[in-house]
């Protein structure tokens, strides 16, 4: 079906502005699917008066809004802050996960990335580990699952000692903050050919493993993860489309790190074990 | 003369009124926990820590939220930092020093005993997430590092990058994960609640809405806690993300939850101006750049020049020149209003002349590239990334925009509302900031609310309860609930007229901007309380969604989320006429200083202003608490 009006945009906006940059006549091709078990297909949208100001979220609402008035359902997407931290976007754009900008989520990409006449096609994530749910929105889930599988420091609020107690080299705190940084999109797992999760878990796990407060829980808390994870997604072979496709830029050096203390991990809890029977 | 409210103040010497607190308040024995039901909505700062918390202490908890995942909460956006009197670097701060410049901040308009308590516990909230692996921001010895941020004289604010709503947020999710691993959590993702039940005047549960099958469901527990956060998006423009949204705080109100002080927004003056029509949202620049950024505009009107071009005399760095002392740190209010000012005086730069400068080019000069780099790399490439330019090569242009509510549920001492068992936590309660929020302190007040304040004081509501079941959600009451949020929704689908929600959501937007954003006055606001009604109407008759109600449809979400901004905005209009002073977020143009300061009218006006619903869209009904003070004296806020 064919967008083609741009003067109807018009009515939809109301601050009166018009746009100053370029504008672009783009098609969009775009994975529509009703339900969880509903087959799917492309639907192809001629979409014109767009600005490449705009960021694709926003070109998605503005197509929305047309798709709305000719009496056709709109996109599902998610998204929410529009900022890059949440996490919540999710686009497979021209066969990459979060678009053609490295290190960008999908909120934001902007249109100026794009050339007049192009055609985009949309997809959600695909992934075992990330059922559709309805057209662009995938259920993320099973990362959750992950987290709750031993990504986290046990404190209950009122016992913990002051802050400075325990100092932490600088470069330690950094590096931690940079596995810190994921924002649990799942661009690793849509980008790589198995379907893997590692790049995601490993970024949890060296969040917590690399700072002293973590050590407690340190192997307990790898192998558990890493368990969990395997039970929902694929296996690495160390392809590296996960760290392209990342907003946050995590390495793939902390995969290393966790296959490391996933090892050592079998062996400490066995002498644990052995010690407490 | 309005009604009074007890606020439930404890007696005693401010230092002391917590302590005393809580040896006073009555204690639900460990093993008796478990047989008490909590629900709490929402999973940012204040909910996900409640949630954790009260779930490691035992009680049974359900926690909800409308994202897919606890970690998408709003919290999760905020980037500056979060306060903590901790005085690591013995610049000469304290409990009494921090609790001292938020009531000030707030431009008096809080409450003492909440915002002292606010300070107390603000060091155990930097003890907490330290231990729970919150990668703060270290020196080279490996202590933890500070910043002065957005108008403290002292370096209080901890920090990890610019990401620290973000890592806090973790910190709490990561808790609360443990939490439901171990069962005494049980989440409910992509569930909106969509009403609070009451039974004989207590609150008896919640009916939600689910979101993938648009089933509507009802559950109760001993107690409710809402942490839905705030309601910037009335405005529709705000740094606020997508979803962010009213609902669950007004329809709380709807069933007889005052609402305290809905005039006091907060409008951020450090996000990048929006660049045409088709803007869905802003972008806040965290206002940390501020420290070592310039701000200022041509000194004279209409300056074509590009700014490399306008000399050093022709600028007028207007902040430093009005607020020596603070110069550009001055409140966000002020700093604000002040940018208003110079582009109603059309000295505005970039392209639609809706922004002024902020010039990082004496910091590089000063403090070398590497270091700016180190503090503000990340934001210096959202900025790049969303304008297309280099910021340092050029300056940034920054505007303000809505960001922050102060305005919320009222709440007591022990962060109950007026509905026995309800309770509010973080940005959706009104409780510690008054009129005006200081910058990282709502991350602050959020975790304390939530690790420290309400896991304390639900069992003094909660506690004569022991042996009671929670109400069967067959009762009558959820029964009709439940049937008039299904009707709700089909009446939505039903209507089938032309525009969008979107688009309601706009023409509302613009309203609320125009006449209640930074300044406001009587006309104005005489005006939108008359055009809301209007638009309103229409809305309901107008109003068109597509799809059904049995399946994911965010077009659905969207028009019960704008119906109750429309509301809520008339409310915030009303509550903004009947306040005839200025302060701190509230600008009245008719009471200013000669100067053009916010004047307030301690006399008449030093008390929070509580609204009870009275109908839909009927004018509300205020109730007054008056505000002590006790501790700090009442001054003029300067800044010079
Ligand atoms: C861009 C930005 C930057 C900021 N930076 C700072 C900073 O540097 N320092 C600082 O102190 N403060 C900052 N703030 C303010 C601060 O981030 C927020 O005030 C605070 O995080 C709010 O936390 P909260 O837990 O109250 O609410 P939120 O984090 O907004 O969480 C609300 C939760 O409620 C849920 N919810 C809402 N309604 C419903 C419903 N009806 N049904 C089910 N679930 C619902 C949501 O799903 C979500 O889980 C910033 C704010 C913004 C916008
Ligand atoms: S590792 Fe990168 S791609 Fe994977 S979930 Fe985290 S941020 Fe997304
Ligand atoms: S919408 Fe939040 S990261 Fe993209």
């Amino acid at each position: 079906m064919a967008v083609t009006d741009p003067e109807r945009q018009a009515p939809s906006l109301v601050t009166g502005e018009k746009h100053h940059g370029r504008t672009m006549h783009l098609t969009l091709r775009v994975w529509r699917q009703a339900g969880p078990d509903s087959e799917g297909r492309f639907a192809d949208y001629d979409v014109p008066g767009i600005s490449e100001d705009m960021s694709f979220l926003e070109m998605l609402d503005v197509v929305n809004e047309r798709l709305a008035s000719d009496g056709e359902e709109p996109i599902t997407f998610d998204h929410d802050c529009r900022e890059g931290i949440c996490g919540t976007c999710s686009l497979m754009i021209n066969g990459r996960a979060h678009g053609p900008e490295r290190g960008t989520a999908t909120c934001q990409l902007h249109m100026r990335k794009f050339g007049d006449g192009d055609t985009i096609v949309v997809e959600p994530w695909r992934a075992e580990g990330f059922p559709i749910i309805r057209d662009l929105m995938v259920d993320r889930s099973t990362l959750d699952r992950i987290v709750e599988a031993g990504g986290f420091i046990t404190v209950s609020p009122g016992s913990a000692p002051d802050a400075n107690l325990v100092p932490v080299p600088k470069v330690v705190a950094d590096a931690s903050m940079d596995a810190a940084a994921c924002i649990q999109c799942g661009a690793c797992v849509a980008a790589c050919p198995n379907s893997a999760a590692n790049l995601f878990t490993a970024a949890k796990v060296a969040h917590l493993n690399l700072l002293p407060q973590g050590e407690p829980q340190r192997y307990q808390r790898v192998e558990s993860m890493v368990d969990t994870m395997e039970q929902f997604f694929g296996s690495c072979t160390n392809h590296g489309e996960c760290e392209e496709a990342c907003p946050k830029e995590i390495s793939i050096d902390f995969i290393a790190t966790m296959n490391k203390d996933y090892l050592r991990a079998k062996i400490k809890n066995r002498r644990y074990l052995s010690r407490n029977p | 003369m309005a009604p009074s409210l007890d606020a439930k103040i404890p007696e005693g010497p401010i230092e002391d009124k917590w302590d005393a607190h809580k040896f006073s308040v009555k204690l639900v024995n460990p093993n008796n926990k478990r047989k008490f039901d909590i629900i709490v909505v929402g999973t940012g700062l204040a909910g996900g820590a409640a949630a954790a918390t009260l779930g490691g202490l035992g009680y049974n908890v359900k926690v909800f939220t409308f994202h897919d995942s606890p970690r998408r909460a709003h919290s999760i956006a905020a980037q500056g930092g979060i306060n903590a009197a901790k005085n690591y670097h013995n610049d000469g701060d304290s409990v009494y020093r921090l609790f001292y410049d938020t009531v000030k901040g707030g431009d008096y308009r809080s409450r003492e005993a909440n915002v002292y308590r606010l300070a107390q516990v603000s060091n155990n909230i930097i003890d907490q997430c330290t231990a729970q692996g919150v990668p703060f921001a270290r020196e080279y010895g490996g202590l933890l590092d500070n910043r002065s941020f957005g108008g403290a004289q002292v370096s209080r604010t901890f920090y990890a990058r610019g990401q620290t709503g973000q890592q806090l947020l973790l910190g709490a999710y990561q808790a609360l994960a443990e939490q439901i691993a171990k069962g005494t959590v049980t989440l409910y993702n992509r569930s909106e609640m969509l009403d609070v039940v009451t039974v004989d005047g207590r609150a008896a549960g919640i009916v939600v809405r689910d979101l993938l099958t648009g089933e509507v469901s009802s559950h109760s527990a001993h107690a409710v806690v809402l942490a839905t956060g705030g309601y910037s998006n009335v405005f529709f423009l705000s740094t606020n993300a997508m979803a962010c949204n009213a609902t669950a705080i007004w329809r709380a109100h709807r069933q007889g939850a005052l609402f305290a002080n809905p005039c006091y927004t907060q409008i951020h003056p450090t996000c990048i101006p929006s660049s045409d029509e088709y803007q869905s949202k802003l972008t806040l620049m965290s206002e940390s750049l501020r420290n070592d950024g310039r701000i200022w505009v041509p000194a004279k009107a209409h300056d074509p020049r590009p700014p490399s071009e306008i000399p050093e005399a022709e600028r007028d760095y207007f902040l430093e020149r009005k607020y020596p002392s603070f110069g550009n740190l001055v409140p966000r209010d002020v700093a604000s209003r002040n940018a208003k000012a110079m582009i109603d005086q059309e000295k505005g730069v970039g392209p639609l002349g809706n922004g002024v400068y902020l010039d990082f080019s004496a910091s590089v000069d000063r403090l070398g590239r590497n270091v700016v780099e180190e503090r503000y790399g990340n934001l210096f490439e959202m900025y790049d990334r969303i304008t297309g330019e280099d910021p340092y090569g050029s300056p940034m242009r920054i505007y303000p925009a809505p960001h922050y509510t102060m305005g919320g549920l009222w709440v007591d001492y022990n962060l109950e509302t007026t509905i026995p068992g309800l309770y509010c936590l973080g940005e959706a309660n009104f409780s510690d900031h008054g009129a005006n929020r200081l910058g990282a302190s709502a991350l602050m007040q959020g975790l304390a609310d939530g690790y420290f304040v309400l896991p304390q004081t639900i069992g003094d509501g909660i506690a004569p309860l022991l042996g009671t079941k929670p109400v069967d959600t067959h009762h009558e009451a959820f029964r009709l609930a439940e049937a008039a949020v299904r009707d709700r929704y089909a009446g939505y689908l039903a209507i089938g007229g032309t525009r969008s929600a979107d688009w309601f959501h706009r023409e509302l937007g613009k309203i609320m901007w125009d006449h209640c954003g930074m300044e406001r006055n009587r006309p104005g606001l005489e005006k939108a309380i008359s055009e809301i009604p209007a638009l309103y109407e229409e809305f309901k008759k107008d109003l068109r969604v597509l799809g059904n109600d049995a399946s994911v449809n965010q077009a659905l979400e969207r028009a019960g989320r704008v119906d109750d901004f429309f509301q809520l905005g008339l409310l915030m209009c009303e509550d903004a006429l009947h306040r005839e002073e200025s302060c701190g977020g509230h600008f009245r143009s008719e009471h200013q200083t000669p100067e053009g300061e916010a004047e307030r009218d301690d006399d008449r006006f030093a008390y929070v202003g509580a609204w009870e619903h009275t109908g839909e869209m009927a004018p509300g009904r205020l109730h007054r608490e008056d505000l002590v003070f006790e501790n700090v004296k009442l001054t003029q806020r300067s800044y010079k």
